[in-house]
């Protein structure tokens, strides 16, 4: 399987694999606490005992770094799956449930999806503030008519199909036909899109942080990281640089890795 | 059923679409927990100055009353007045409008012909290092954050050569020169994107029209591959390029809120951010309903070109 994957896939997923397990034990090897003010200097350049350098309070940055990826990639990655697993459910009631019922859902996802997702997500944190907990939802709720409309889609041509109608026929009660035999052929697909929502909420997530909208100090995400040094942007400080390019390392594997893999089918 | 009635159908959809998205917009910023008389006032103010100024304020209406009257506030021109800036909404954006407008002319104005050119030559060259180059780099800055585009950007050309600000002023009477040099990184950093979704999908609708068996007929005919594209491909595949301009165009509206903020421009999406963390909410409305309006126009535009351009509806 592995091996079949294209270069491109290959660096994807080695890069996928890489902040997966930075996300889940980075924080066991930081070098300082994440907190720490451990240099009289600020701004200072990479040298041996600060691998990255520090930030504009004399902090460790790589040992930011290593927290911070778990508030991204942790954060994105359930934001995602929420919005994943919503967008499936509500597609699959809309699929097998009553007309009316389709048409309800399916024209409010119409309207959701017509709100451009940053402006949504601004709307959002406005009204709700930006604590962890509401930042999940607001970007898994963001997120979830895009979800939708692709598992809506999949879901009503799969239940034209034959042996759906054979399911219908035999008497099979609606919760049956969509979890048993529209689902297990929608997953495939939506493991595609659910790789896509996961970088569009990596990227809408660090940029309510660059705007100091998202993640709060103390905590910090790669957006916050790159928001509380920009000041070291005139000294070309790896402060700032690092955790902007942690970013796109993050998501254009995940990138990689969705398209070498919907080439290969 | 005839074209005319089928583009009316479409546009009476995206106002339906509009005034739901408006409905939308109002349910979520009418749920602000602590409502604004009492942000205001701050917390030693007592109930009956909070009732007094909610009563002022109109909050202790019914919400179907003040939407109806902030919708009807939007279609007339007014839709409130600001309560940071304590001037009337209209008026702030007013300011405002032009700038991000201008923004928006100057990126459309670099991005269409860029993509233009390297959509269509990637594909004539199709599987050929330009395209392949291409694709990657459309994967590579689909997925690049536009903070780091500008950081980068600023980095390299504002701190190491020193060419250009890393904040972009706004004034009546700079001359060109000045003019150029101040909205080159912005320009730049909202192109990224933009050219990458562009000029992938001028691609893909030149390839679509170059399968047709009327290129093949040219060809066995002896024309050229360049007057081939020139003379047969682009009328054909001009709806669906267009149509990719005005889809592609729409990730500005995001990109904005970002560039903006890093360049200081005084323009609308800085103006919606400050209204986010001042909690200026009649100003937040009114921007977040001018960028939905800007986005539906824009998906209205790409479909209502898609149906001009196709041919089998113009028979009918």
């Amino acid at each position: 399987m592995i091996r079949s994957l294209p270069l491109s896939g290959k660096i994807g997923l080695a890069t996928v694999i890489f902040w997966l397990l930075t996300a889940m034990f980075g924080p066991l090897l930081a070098p300082h606490p994440v907190g720490a003010f451990v240099d009289m200097d600020v701004f200072s350049g990479i040298s041996s005992t600060f691998p990255l350098g520090t930030d504009y309070l004399g902090r460790d940055v790589f040992s930011r770094l290593l927290y911070g990826a778990r508030y991204t990639v942790g954060l994105a990655a359930a934001a995602a799956m929420l919005a994943s697993i919503t967008g499936i459910g509500l597609a699959l009631t809309a699929a097998v449930g009553s007309r009316v019922l389709d048409e309800l859902l399916s024209r409010f996802m119409d309207t959701m999806i017509s709100i451009p997702s940053k402006i949504l997500a601004l709307v959002l944190v406005a009204a709700f503030g930006s604590s962890i907990p509401l930042l999940l939802v607001i970007c898994a709720f963001t997120y979830v008519p895009g979800s939708y409309r692709i598992a809506r889609s999949l879901a009503v041509n799969l239940a034209q199909m034959d042996y759906v109608q054979v399911a219908k026929t035999q008497g099979e009660g609606r919760w049956h036909i969509g979890l048993r035999e529209i689902l297990p052929n929608m997953i495939h697909p939506m493991l595609a899109d659910f790789g896509l929502r996961f970088v569009f909420i990596v990227l809408l997530l660090s940029g309510l942080s660059f705007l100091g909208l998202g993640v709060q100090p103390p905590e910090a995400d790669f957006g916050s990281l790159v928001r509380e040094n920009i000041s070291g942007l005139a000294e070309g400080a790896p402060a700032i640089i690092v955790p902007a390019i942690a970013i796109a390392t993050l998501t254009i594997g995940v990138n990689l890795l969705i398209d070498a893999m919907r080439g290969k089918r | 059923m005839s074209i005319y009635r089928l583009i009316l159908n479409r546009i009476a959809s995206a106002l339906l679409t509009l005034l739901l998205v408006s409905l939308v917009i109002f349910i979520i910023s009418d749920l602000l927990p602590g409502d604004a008389a009492q942000e205001m006032l701050g917390q030693s103010a007592t109930p009956e100055q909070v009732a007094a100024l909610r009563h002022d304020l109109g909050l202790d209406r019914p919400a179907y009353v003040r939407f109806g009257d902030w919708v009807g506030g939007i279609v007339s021109g007014d839709p409130g007045t600001s309560m940071v800036a304590n001037m009337p909404v209209a008026e702030v954006i007013a300011e405002r409008l032009p700038n991000t407008l201008r923004l928006a002319a100057l990126t459309a104005a670099f991005t269409v012909p860029l993509s233009l050119l390297i959509g269509i030559s990637a594909a004539m060259n199709r599987g050929g290092r330009l395209d392949r180059m291409l694709s990657i780099s459309t994967l590579a800055m689909v997925a690049m954050p536009e903070f780091l585009v500008a950081t980068l950007g600023v980095l390299i050309f504002s701190v190491k050569l020193r060419l250009l600000p890393s904040i972009t002023m706004v004034t009546s009477d700079q001359p060109w020169g000045e003019f150029l040099r101040s909205y080159t990184l912005p320009v730049l950093s909202l192109s990224v994107v933009v050219i990458a979704q562009m000029s992938r999908m001028t691609r893909a609708a030149v390839i679509d029209q170059l399968n047709q068996p009327y290129v093949e007929m040219a060809m066995l005919k002896g024309v050229g591959r360049v007057a081939i594209v020139r003379r047969h491909v682009l009328p054909n595949a001009i709806g669906p390029i267009i149509n990719a301009m005005a889809l592609s165009l729409s990730y500005l509206l995001g990109g904005a809120i970002i560039v903006e903020t890093i360049f200081n421009y005084p323009g609308l999406a800085s103006l919606m951010v400050n209204a986010v963390t001042s909690r200026d909410t009649p100003l937040l409305q009114a921007c977040a309903m001018i960028f939905c309006a800007a986005y539906l126009l824009l998906l209205l535009a790409a479909d209502i070109i898609a149906i001009l351009a196709n041919p089998r509806l113009h028979n009918k």
